[in-house]
C-alpha cells in the first residue's frame, strides 16, 4: 500500500482511493493531500498547448492604445518591461519581467517539454530538473494578477484619453482561465510517477 | 467535482520518526530515525529534509525587512502624473482614494484590499504564526493551518499596484502633453510584496503540528474519531 503525506502537517496516511475529479483531505489539518485526475496528461497537455499559442499572441501584439490629441502609444507585455528600465527602476523592471514574461513562458514551455513525451510514453531527457522548475515558476507566474492591473489602468486613463483595447488583451482574457485549469487539472503524483527515478 | 475523499487512518506523525516527505516530489520517504543529512530522494533527486531548514530564522528575517519597507512604500509617492504642464504624485492610497472618487467602487475596493489590507495581514499573520509556533503553542492548529494556507494563496494580489504603474508607464510617456514616470515608492511597494511572499514561503507549516504531539489533544482526538466514524460508516469491511 503506498503512503501518502500531508505537506502541510506531516501526517503520513495509507493512500486513500479517490474517484477521478476527487480530493483527498487531511484528517488532521484539513489540507489538501491531491486531486485525482487519471487523465491529467492529455487534459494539460491540451490546455498548456491552447495556453502556449495564446501566450504568444499575447507578447506580439500590443494590449491597448492610449490615443490624446491625434498621438497614439500602444503597450506590448515587453514594453512595460522596458520603459521601467529605462525610466531607471531596473529592479521594479526585473521584477515585472520575471512574473509576467519568464515564469509564465517557463511554466508553459516546460510543462510542454515534460507532458508531451509522457503521453508518448518517452520520458523527456531532464524531465525531472524541468518538472521542478515547472513546480517552482508557478507561485511567480502572476498573468491573472496582471489582468487586474490592466483593468484598473483603464479605469485610471479612461477620462484623460480615449483607450482602445488591443488583439493580446483578448488572448490575455482567454490565457488565465486557461492557465488556471491546466493548474487545477494537473496531478502531479501521476506525473513524478512517469518521469521519476522509481519504477 | 465529488466529495473529497478523507483519509481513512488516524495520522502518524513526528519530527524524528520514521518517514520523510520530499518537498519537492512528495514521495514519502523511509529514513533512519533521528536527524537525517545528506539524503536524496530516489524519485527527483532533490535533498530531503524532515522541515524546512531554518524556517524559523529565515522567515523572521525577511518579516523585518518587509516591514522596514513597508514604511517608505506607503509613505513615498509610486509614480508621477504630468498632464499639460501640471505634476502630480500619487502613492499607495491617493491611487485607492482616486479610484474611489473617480472610478468604479469595486475595482477601488480590489484595490484597496490587495494593496493596503493584504500587505498588513500578511506580515501580522506570519508574525502570529511565528510567534505561535516558538511558543509551543496549543492553541487551534488547525485554525492556524488554514491561516497559512490563506497568507500563501492571496498574497500575490499585491502586485496590482506594481502591474498599474508599470502599464501607465508604458503606455503614457508624450512628453509634456501626457507622461507617466514610476518613482521610488514603486521599488519599495514591490519589495514588500516579493519579502512577503518569500518569508510565507520559508515558514514551515509542519512546526505548528510538531507541537501538538502530546497525546490526547483535541485535534488529534477529532481525527481519531473522524478516522473511526469512517469506518463505521464503511461497515467496517475495510480490510486495510
Amino acid at each position: 500500500m503506498p503512503l501518502v503525506g500531508c505537506h502541510d502537517c506531516d501526517a503520513v496516511f495509507e493512500e486513500p482511493d479517490v474517484p477521478n475529479g476527487g480530493s483527498a483531505i487531511c484528517l488532521r489539518c484539513g489540507g489538501t493531500l491531491f486531486r485525482r485526475q487519471r487523465a491529467t496528461v492529455e487534459i494539460t497537455l491540451a490546455l498548456t498547448t491552447a495556453a502556449a499559442i495564446l501566450f504568444a499572441v499575447a507578447n506580439a501584439y500590443p494590449f491597448l492604445s492610449f490615443e490624446m490629441q491625434g498621438q497614439v502609444t500602444r503597450t506590448t507585455l515587453a514594453s512595460g518591461t522596458v520603459a521601467l528600465w529605462q525610466g531607471g527602476r531596473m529592479a521594479v523592471a526585473v521584477l515585472v519581467f520575471l512574473t509576467t514574461i519568464l515564469a509564465p513562458a517557463l511554466q508553459i514551455g516546460l510543462l510542454l517539454y515534460v507532458l508531451a513525451p509522457v503521453h508518448f510514453h518517452h520520458p523527456a531527457p531532464f524531465a525531472v530538473e524541468a518538472f521542478r522548475w515547472v513546480e517552482r515558476c508557478r507561485s511567480w507566474s502572476m498573468m491573472e494578477v496582471f489582468l487586474i492591473g490592466i483593468l484598473v489602468a483603464v479605469v485610471k486613463l479612461s477620462d484623460m484619453a480615449d483607450i482602445v483595447p488591443g488583439l493580446a488583451l483578448w488572448a490575455f482574457g482567454l490565457l488565465v482561465p486557461i492557465i488556471a485549469g491546466g493548474t487545477a487539472f494537473l496531478d502531479a503524483e501521476i506525473v513524478w510517477r512517469e518521469i521519476g527515478d522509481l519504477d | 467535482m465529488s466529495a473529497p475523499i478523507r483519509a481513512a487512518r488516524a495520522p502518524v506523525t513526528d519530527p524524528e520518526g520514521p518517514h520523510a516527505q520530499c518537498h519537492v516530489c512528495n514521495l514519502v520517504v523511509a529514513v533512519p530515525r533521528g536527524p537525517i543529512h545528506g539524503l536524496v530522494c530516489p524519485r527527483c533527486r532533490t535533498g530531503i529534509h524532515r522541515r524546512k531548514p531554518n524556517s524559523l530564522s529565515r522567515t523572521w528575517a525577511l518579516l523585518i525587512a518587509a516591514a522596514i519597507c513597508y514604511v517608505p512604500a506607503n509613505l513615498f509617492p509610486v509614480m508621477e502624473v504630468t498632464t499639460l504642464g501640471a505634476r502630480q504624485v500619487d502613492t499607495i492610497l491617493s491611487g485607492v482614494i482616486y479610484l474611489a472618487v473617480n472610478g468604479t467602487w469595486p475595482l477601488a475596493v480590489i484595490v484597496f484590499v490587495a494593496s493596503v489590507v493584504v500587505p498588513v495581514l500578511k506580515i501580522v499573520a506570519l508574525v502570529f504564526l511565528a510567534t505561535s509556533v516558538q511558543r509551543a503553542s496549543q492553541w487551534r492548529p488547525r485554525e492556524r493551518a488554514r491561516l497559512y494556507r490563506v497568507v500563501e494563496t492571496v498574497g500575490r494580489w499585491s502586485m496590482v499596484d506594481v502591474y498599474v504603474v508599470t502599464i501607465l508607464v508604458a503606455l503614457v510617456h508624450l512628453g509634456s502633453l501626457a507622461s507617466v514616470e514610476a518613482r521610488v515608492g514603486a521599488f519599495y511597494f514591490g519589495a514588500v510584496v516579493v519579502l512577503t511572499m518569500l518569508a510565507a514561503e520559508s515558514f514551515d507549516p509542519r512546526l505548528i503540528w510538531d507541537q501538538q504531539v502530546e497525546d490526547g489533544h483535541p485535534a488529534v482526538m477529532d481525527a481519531r474519531q473522524e478516522a473511526a466514524d469512517t469506518q463505521a460508516a464503511a461497515g467496517g469491511d475495510d480490510g486495510g
